[in-house]
């Protein structure tokens, strides 16, 4: 028996010609040994210089001040109801503008945690209009595009691809043709260091002002999170931080604490502490803000004097004092 | 390499079931391994396939962080969970140099390794080989079904979690199985409330009801609910599966079993998972010995 070592998915596939360059190299699918190759297209397909698109997108967002993405490899830790929160929190502030973006393509989760799953998108001939929850914070989602929640988006990488590069490039946000200000766009992904990660990272190339990781306590949450930290270190996206959610849980009845999902390996605090990264706050378990979500409210507003809330609140202090001490 | 080879590698497996969800962290991977470990106690021989390429969780919840796959003249040779190797287990995570490293794939590379996976694995006889995948409905998704369509699967399990916001995205996966004709074998609401260690008070968390309903409205199988129980959180955490976990008190001497198999036997959900097992069986007509399912067909 030998070893397998590296996958051979991510070296020259199986049934690739004889002399293949590799389908990461940069004659791809270009290269004399690839005439004939089952997967020529594929690899042509995939690189061909810089995105003719990307002035486009910049153009759009050229009044965009600060760029958060919302992040974690793990599913369901709570990345939507983060971004929700930090969104109401921050247009509690009449003067900041709020922008929020929604890729996450198959499972949008957003219209309906921010309240307004029953708006549609309009198109005008500026772009695409956003969807105002409040008159200083706007979404956009394919969940507003979708005939109904049952319908699903069955796509491959190339298509949400597309779909993505749209909410950058032709979303009218403020409403006005020269550019409106955006004070802080929000963009909320779905999990893993995949197709989405890949193409929000290259269309909004160097301009992210930083990322805030999300995870749950447990170590089966945290090893994904560590993926989509190397993710964020090899596509040089600065990481403001982690936030640990889900942490605890004050039973509503006796007021006793207890840990659903336990910390074996030291949880967010021994992972930051591992990489060096900040450690934005732990927000625990308080099924208020699940029904919150459900409903489409503001869980800082209804709840203001809940620890969770407090936890939001003060989380939310440290974000804008890091992204605002950037400029 | 052609989908035939994915037949010829399947041919000594009796089901396939895939374990889908829309939405992320409901507990697909825990409930896959659970539905595992519970068939194994039943006598079955189960296969595991991980195809969340992005976040495979099985090895750590299954204890198998840092083995490794072996190629043999037959194929690659899956990790066994149990030393009377009834439990097989293939992932991206025994292929990884280290922990902390990441796979930035796009679709097309996704695609090739989820088809070595289900051509060139080596699984022997199984009863059963469960697919644990990522969640959405996108290139993992589209791939499995596709490289098993001619050996028409038995169909999907469902997980979700009561909430309104998982209740959408799950619509969609059952959505899916319609659109690519694939049988919906059942739906398990997971984290369905939890039981306070101290006064025994049980909490809906994440409320609950939800899955059943949704069950009804969408008119599939409602195999079970399951409560949030932190001591199969401990199980899937901790490394050695031989601890018999309390989640009271985590720091207190520990008894020890055989196996991660005998260990889950110990756990407040496994006769719970154990009903599901059964009525996954019945739905798959495993009493009847083998596969009772006409080709996938798309609607």
């Amino acid at each position: 028996m030998v070893e397998a070592g590296v996958p051979p998915g991510g070296a020259v596939p199986e049934n690739a010609n004889e002399h293949c360059p590799g389908p990461e190299s940069e004659s791809a699918g270009r290269a004399d040994g690839c005439a004939g190759c089952p997967n020529q297209e594929i690899c042509a397909s995939q690189v061909a210089g810089p995105d003719p698109d990307l002035p486009l997108v910049a153009e759009r967002l050229r009044n965009v001040r600060h760029r958060l993405l919302i992040l974690s490899g793990k599913g369901g830790v709570g990345k939507s109801t983060f971004t929700s929160q930090l969104a109401f929190a921050l247009a509690s502030d009449e003067d900041t503008e709020v922008g929020v973006v929604d890729i996450d393509i198959c499972g949008p989760s957003l219209p309906l945690i921010m309240g307004c799953a029953d708006e549609e998108m309009h198109r005008s001939s500026n772009g695409w209009s956003p969807v105002y929850v409040r008159d200083n914070l706007s979404l956009v989602s394919i969940g507003f595009m979708l005939p109904s929640d049952e319908a699903a988006v069955i796509w491959r990488g190339p298509k949400k691809n597309g779909m993505i590069k749209q909410f950058l490039k032709d979303v009218d946000w403020a409403g006005s043709a020269d550019g409106g200000r955006i004070d802080y766009l929000l963009v909320d992904t779905p999990p893993g260091t995949s197709d989405e990660h890949l193409s929000i990272v290259q269309l909004l190339k160097g301009t992210i002002t930083g990322a805030v990781i999300v995870t749950t306590p447990q170590e089966v949450a945290l090893q994904d999170v560590r993926k989509e930290i190397d993710f964020c270190r090899k596509a040089g996206v600065p990481i403001l931080g982690v936030v640990e959610n889900m942490s605890g849980f004050v039973c509503p009845s006796c007021h006793g604490e207890s840990r659903i999902f336990y910390p074996t390996s030291g949880g967010a605090r021994a992972l930051c502490d591992e990489l060096g990264l900040p450690l934005l706050g732990s927000i625990p378990l308080d099924p208020r803000i699940g029904r919150a979500c459900d409903a489409g409210s503001s869980f800082l507003d209804t709840c203001a004097d809940s620890p969770a809330a407090q936890a939001y609140a003060d989380i939310i202090v440290q974000l804008r004092r890091l992204v605002e001490g950037q400029e | 390499m052609s989908h035939s080879d994915v037949g010829g590698r399947l041919a000594s497996i009796k089901h396939v079931v895939l374990v889908l969800s829309g939405k992320g962290g409901v507990g697909k991977s825990s409930c896959t391994v659970q539905l595992a470990l519970s068939l194994v106690s039943q006598g079955r021989r189960v296969g595991v396939l991980d195809i969340d390429l992005c976040g495979p969780s099985i090895p750590r919840m299954l204890g198998l962080e840092g083995r490794q796959i072996h190629q043999a003249s037959a194929g690659w040779v899956p990790v066994y969970a149990d030393p009377s190797k009834r439990l097989a287990c293939m992932s991206i995570g025994f292929l990884l140099p280290g922990k902390d490293s990441s796979v930035v794939w796009r679709g097309p590379k996704k695609n090739a390794m989820i088809k070595l996976f289900l051509a060139d694995v080596y699984w022997g006889d199984l009863d059963y080989l469960l697919i644990d995948t990522p969640p959405g409905t996108s290139d993992e998704h589209l791939a499995a079904v596709e490289y098993l369509q001619e050996w028409s699967p038995d169909g999907a399990v469902i997980v979700t979690t009561p909430q309104a916001v998982a209740l959408s995205d799950v619509k969609k996966e059952i959505s899916f199985c319609r659109t690519v004709g694939l049988p919906v074998l059942g739906l398990i609401e997971n984290m369905s409330g939890f039981v306070c260690p101290h006064c025994a008070e049980c909490t809906n968390v994440f409320s609950t009801g939800g899955g059943e309903g949704l069950a009804k409205h969408m008119d599939v199988p409602f195999l079970g609910r399951a409560p949030i129980d932190p001591g199969l959180v401990m199980l899937l955490e901790q490394e050695d599966k031989t601890l018999v976990p309390n989640a009271n008190d985590p720091a207190a001497p520990k008894e020890t079993t055989a196996s991660i198999v005998e260990t889950y036997q110990r756990c407040a959900l496994s006769p719970l998972f154990a009903d599901i097992a059964r009525r996954l069986a019945q739905g798959v007509g495993a009493d009847n010995g083998g596969r009772s399912h006409p080709p996938a067909s798309t609607e």
